[in-house]
């Protein structure tokens, strides 16, 4: 099977990539919010093998930066300090998964602190900000897909099941959310939210508004999946057998559209990721100072840091890999439903 | 014609009905409204702020609110805008009229983009230039839009070719015509490369499926076998037997002509419909947020029913279908 062997691919390099950003703390040399007032602005260092005089080193090193001649805010590597990097070293405290305390960092510098997607405004390590803004930024994408999955599988299964004026009503309501604007409908769900609320409040609020704005799509799916499967013979056959509503949702009807709901969730969990950055990126969602993808970006927002700093972009970029992954796996699924469906067609036609 | 013509507008109507009615009742929802703010001021008195809730009819109870606005929408005005001090429909439709201006641009440049390569990309079916098209596609598909707008506003800056935000430059009224083109012309061109680049991947791979869908289609080897010419078989044959996905696509496109383009408005700062909403969202003017989301509602029932009406036009299957019925 040539779109299995696809699909497990796409999903070992996203189990990676969020494998790195689950472990942030490790990862991470810094604390997200851990400033260094001394040096705002910092530029990404470079790591390297070979010094000033050409000799190799095995163990990488950087430069540790002074203030270029005659200015106050270009940075310039100052050869005569290099600072090699060390690994496994202890740190700043953490707790890995937020339960196990550990004090252990993947990489730092004896002397220096090692900048290796710059630093912003504030002294801050982006690099560790962006592992830190990713575990936000991703569970939110998580947990509004979960949301938006469960509302759209009950919301459709009762709809497809019971049919009737049920499936009337709530297919007319979820067109009403698909015709909306969808990101108008963030907005303006947001609107008449509360302004200015606490970080974990917010994130809250975000995930609970993409899942009110996104049910509707899901529910549609499950519910033609619900009306195609209620009618297969074997359901007919159990429901002559006496069996209840209840356990023919659960035991025959409701799992047909598994494939379904995954394809979804590929689908949507990156598009609710990009929600919540163009949320918080507007100041309307996790407030600082909390990364996430979002406000990471949003200082960008500001001429001078868009003209000077053009490293605060790298996160941009950083973050491509994910839904690159996530496009991949969405594909790959696709593609497997087609086949599955054609497969089937065809044990259709032979019996 | 006239029925099916019927029940498509009613379709549209009540879909804004439901919408408007949704609106309004997200707004209860709301905690403080735009005068909030003034009773933090010692120097305006509670009774001053009371009577300016009064005389918008803030205090009063949601169904009524909503007649008064419904009144106020039949007269052409949907609502007070307390920022502006004026009726919101004004101001939405100057806004509107920046936003249509870039968004059908783009629209129509993505469209003369996409149908061209997606045709040729699927003629060329697992050949070296479809995959290199899927591949350019699946690129930018991964891009995140924050992530495309801003690169474009750093080219901008940085290069200084172009303006780096805004629809005009500050001597603009003195210019003369021709310059004045000129001038909009050049802080056109970031949002809306911005616009057709976010939107072209998905129209290729559209158009590319569709036309690929009918390209083994018996009647088209029978075409080639009687030697009509490549173009005349793609552009006369194909591409009209695919036409009815990428007609309600075309609808999708026109629908979201003022929606689509939020986040790029306000990263660009052009004054268009996208910035409005954020301002109104952030001081709580609230028959603006409500106007500006019914009136890209509008749109998006617009650009179905104009892609309902398209269908019935081009397809005899649907007319017979709904003359049945």
């Amino acid at each position: 099977m040539k779109n299995w062997h696809a699909f497990t691919r796409w999903l070992i390099a996203l189990g990676v990539l969020h494998g790195i950003v689950l472990c942030a703390g490790f990862f991470a040399p810094y604390g997200p919010s851990e400033q260094d007032r001394k040096s705002p602005y910092l530029p990404p260092m470079r790591v390297h093998f070979v010094d000033g005089q050409g000799h190799f080193h095995l163990r990488p090193f950087v430069y540790s930066f002074r203030l270029r001649d005659g200015s106050f805010d270009q940075y310039e590597e100052d050869a005569a300090k290099p600072d090699p990097l060390r690994f496994f070293v202890s740190g700043w405290r953490y707790r890995l998964f937020g339960l196990l305390p550990s004090g252990l960092h993947l990489f730092g510098a004896e002397t220096t602190r090692v900048y290796l997607l710059g630093s912003d405004g504030y002294g801050r390590d982006q690099f560790s900000r962006l592992l830190f803004g990713g575990q936000v930024s991703l569970l939110a994408g998580f947990l509004g897909t979960g949301f938006a999955l469960v509302a759209g599988l009950s919301i459709g299964a009762v709809a497809g099941y019971y049919g009737g004026w049920r499936d009337d009503v709530l297919m007319r309501v979820a067109e009403l959310f698909l015709a909306l604007p969808w990101l108008y409908l963030l907005f303006a769900l947001r609107a008449f939210l509360p302004l200015a609320v606490g970080p974990l409040q917010a994130f809250f609020l975000i995930i609970a508004v993409i899942g009110a704005v996104g049910w509707a799509r899901p529910a549609r799916l499950v519910r033609a999946v619900v009306l195609s499967a209620k009618e297969r013979d074997f359901v007919r056959a159990a429901r002559g057998f006496g069996a209840t509503d209840i356990y023919l949702l659960r035991r025959h009807v409701l799992p047909e559209t598994s494939s379904v709901l995954l394809t979804q969730a590929a689908i949507l969990i990156p598009q609710y990721v990009m929600a919540e950055m163009t949320l918080s990126f507007l100041g309307l969602g996790v407030p600082e100072p909390v990364p996430s993808w979002g406000n990471l970006l949003s200082n960008l927002q500001q001429y001078s840091v868009l003209v000077s700093y053009w490293w605060m972009y790298l996160p941009a970029l950083a973050i491509v890999p994910f839904f690159l992954g996530y496009l991949g796996l969405a594909s790959s699924l696709q593609e497997r439903g087609e086949a599955y469906k054609i497969e089937r067609r065809g044990l259709g036609r032979l019996t | 014609m006239m029925r099916y013509f019927l029940r498509r507008s009613a379709h549209a109507f009540l879909l804004i009905a439901g919408v408007s009615m949704l609106t309004f009742l997200f707004t209860t929802l709301a905690p403080g409204n735009y005068f909030d703010e003034m009773r933090l001021n010692p120097q305006i008195a509670p009774e001053t702020v009371a009577a300016l809730r009064a005389q918008y009819q803030l205090d009063r109870p949601l169904p009524v609110r909503y007649l008064y606005w419904l009144n106020s929408v039949v007269h052409g005005e949907m609502g007070f805008s307390f920022a502006y001090n004026s009726a919101v429909a004004p101001i939405l439709l100057a806004r509107a009229r920046n936003t249509l201006l870039l968004t059908i641009v783009a629209t129509l440049l993505a469209w003369g983009i996409a149908l061209p390569l997606g045709v040729w990309s699927a003629e060329r079916r697992g050949r070296l230039p479809d995959r290199v098209l899927s591949l350019g596609t699946a690129a930018l598909l991964v891009i995140p839009e924050l992530g495309l707008v801003l690169g474009l506003l750093m080219f901008a800056v940085r290069s200084g070719w172009f303006p780096a935000g805004g629809m005009a430059s500050v001597e603009f009224e003195s210019l003369t015509f021709i310059h004045k083109v000129r001038d909009l012309a050049l802080h056109m061109t970031l949002p809306v490369v911005a616009l057709v680049l976010s939107a072209l991947p998905l129209l290729i791979r559209h158009v590319r499926a569709a036309v690929a869908d009918v390209l083994d289609a018996p009647f088209l080897l029978a075409a080639q076998g009687h030697g009509v010419p490549k173009r005349t078989l793609l552009y006369r044959y194909a591409l009209p037997a695919a036409a009815n996905p990428l007609i309600s696509l075309f609808g999708f496109s026109i629908g979201g002509l003022l929606s689509g383009s939020l986040l790029i408005e306000v990263v660009m700062s052009w004054p268009g419909l996208g910035p409005l909403l954020l301002e109104a969202i952030l001081s709580r003017d609230l028959y603006v947020v409500v106007g500006g989301v019914l009136f890209s509602t509008l749109f998006l029932a617009g650009g179905n029913f104009l892609a309902d009406m398209l269908l019935y036009w081009a397809d005899p299957r649907i007319r017979r279908e709904s003359s049945l019925r």
